[in-house]
């Protein structure tokens, strides 16, 4: 019955490209969050009254994230194909995405990094620091703590983002449901298709929502 | 123990300059509870800050035990810190530690082992009264719960000095006559020397030994809690006074009284010290054939004995109320006055 309301569709490719479009989003989402972390704390260590407090570094870094966060992410692709093939080795396939997905997220992810940091009482990096606490101490054991349930929220949105670029990603050839969605779906004027990889994207979006809010709800003590 | 010389913090604000702390010179003795009071804006919350250099000093020296806290280099700093404890008004917990993970965090800091640490938060908590209250989170605590946990953390590493910055100001009248129970209770076994910042009057009263009172940046009057409470000096220190022992807004009953009393005398009595604790009206009228009736008073307990005014009306024979009065000048620590006309 499925078959006959999707006559184009084939398990088998839908679950690879379901595969590849999986792949792509936490592998990427990995290097995001690493990234997106080391960025925001450089932002917000150096920024006014920080305790790494630097003009220079904190403009420099802020104006790095604003530009990767202005360039559109198709044309970021673009421009990065060059850095692409030197790094991987090809620029076509999941693989070759990652750099520009890793990119392209993790400024804007530092900057929601940064909020979250904002937002911890500053009492409370007093109070470590008038028991002696090392700045290292304080990243680990009161900053990131501290502001978990924020980090944790802020992965969640920019997993979801991820999906959205991996799908523009596709279409220039990184595979994953966009990339079927367009070449086997649009182009082929198989529109079943198109509708099938919607579907599948959307209830990933979903899952990740869904996980991400009972994490962060799980750890927030407040 | 503690000697401050010549310390200054200026705050710079868009060419303005702000005298937060003004070349204050202070000595704090060894195991005693010390207070310090004024007005939000005095720069008492800046001067404890710069103790332990959360703000930097812009000059002056500070000594802690013989060390010049004010010349050592960040490291040694650091290590200094864990001797010298800190309780805040708005307790500043970790949110997503526990009770007993909070207490730890000093410990933690200072690379104690998981055994020790164990141990000595338990300690800890049995000394703070927390006991069944270790695995809550603080939101499941109340504000006296909190401060407890403060405290306990603040003396983890068994610091030299426990600095309070407006540690009750947060907390009900109730809470707060608790939590500076706990903290005379710790003064006491662990000779431990307090400072102890607030804008209560009555905080000072009820647990420092000596007191500082602050106004724009400098320390306007010092002396014993009771010294100043007898006698203020400076017209901010008398305001403070009355927040304890209340104004002369109600002599207008006692002039009354004075007006409408044909027989017997009006009298002011001064108590000081342990004199309170004599029961010197019913010796008085045992002694002399005089009755003694109360008019208004109010005597309040500080650490080193109560104190207080008492205005008394005594009845008698005239010679008889003269010899009460001499025996009373005489014999005890009372001070007295014979008020003749209104007030």
């Amino acid at each position: 019955m499925l078959s006959d309301l999707f006559p184009n569709v084939k398990a088998e490719d839908m679950i690879e490209a379901t595969y590849e479009t999986l792949y792509m989003t936490i592998l990427s989402l990995i290097g995001v969050i690493i990234f997106g972390i080391l960025l925001g704390l450089l932002l917000y260590l150096t920024n006014k009254n920080g305790i790494w407090e630097n003009k220079y570094i904190y403009q420099i870094t802020s104006a790095v994230v604003n530009i990767f966060r202005a360039v559109p992410f198709i044309i970021l692709i673009l421009l990065l194909f060059p850095f692409t093939g030197f790094l991987m080795g090809t620029v076509r396939g999941p693989n070759a995405a990652i750099p520009a997905l890793i990119i392209g997220s993790a400024p804007f992810y530092a900057r929601l990094v940064e909020i979250a940091l904002v937002e911890v009482d500053k009492g409370v990096v007093e109070a470590a620091k008038s028991m002696g606490a090392k700045t290292k101490t304080i990243i680990f054991k009161v900053l990131l703590p501290e502001s978990m349930p924020a980090l944790v929220s802020g992965i969640t949105v920019t997993a979801i983002a991820l999906i959205g670029y991996t799908a523009m990603a596709g279409v220039i050839g990184a595979g994953g449901l966009g990339n079927r969605a367009h070449y086997y779906g649009f182009m082929r004027r198989d529109f079943d298709v198109v509708v099938v990889c919607t579907i599948i994207i959307v209830i990933i979006v979903f899952i990740f929502q869904f996980i991400g809010d009972m994490i962060s709800k799980r750890i927030d003590k407040r | 123990m503690i000697s401050i010389e010549g310390l200054s913090k200026i705050f710079k604000q868009d060419n303005k300059q702000l005298k937060a702390v003004d070349n204050l010179n202070l000595k704090i003795n060894q195991g005693e509870i010390y207070g310090i009071i004024g007005y939000s804006g005095a720069g008492k919350s800046t001067f404890v800050r710069l103790l332990n250099r959360l703000e930097e000093p812009s000059s002056g020296k500070i000594f802690i035990d013989k060390q010049e806290i004010t010349s050592l280099k960040s490291n040694e700093l650091r290590l200094a810190r864990r001797e010298i404890g800190m309780i805040f008004q708005h307790f500043n917990l970790l949110w997503s530690r526990t009770v007993k993970e909070n207490i730890a965090f000093p410990l933690e800091i200072a690379g104690i082992s998981k055994d020790k640490r164990e141990k000595r938060v338990q300690e800890l908590i049995d000394l703070v009264g927390l006991s069944g209250r270790e695995n809550a989170y603080p939101s499941q605590l109340s504000g006296g719960q909190k401060q407890r946990v403060g405290i306990a953390r603040a003396l983890a590493n068994k610091p030299k000095v426990l600095l309070c910055d407006e540690a009750t100001s947060a907390l009900d009248p109730e809470t707060t006559n608790s939590i500076l129970e706990l903290l005379v209770d710790i003064n006491a076994k662990m000779k431990l020397t307090i400072i102890l910042i607030t804008h209560e009057m009555h905080v000072i009263r009820k647990i420092c030994n000596r007191v500082a009172v602050m106004e724009n940046g400098k320390v306007v009057e010092q002396g014993d809690v009771l010294d100043v409470f007898q006698k203020p000096q400076q017209a901010v220190t008398k305001k403070f006074v009355e927040q304890v022992m209340g104004n002369d807004e109600d002599n207008e009953m006692i002039n009354q009284l004075i007006a409408n009393s044909t027989t017997g005398k009006i009298l002011r009595l001064q108590f000081i010290g342990e004199s309170t604790n004599q029961a010197l009206i019913s010796e008085v009228s045992r002694k002399f054939n005089v009755d003694i009736n109360i008019l208004q008073g109010k005597i309040t307990q500080t650490q080193h004995g109560a104190f207080g005014t008492l205005y008394v009306q005594m009845n008698g024979e005239k010679e008889v109320i003269e010899q009460a009065c001499q025996f009373i000048v005489n014999e005890t620590s009372v001070e007295l006055e014979v008020i003749e006309n209104a007030i």
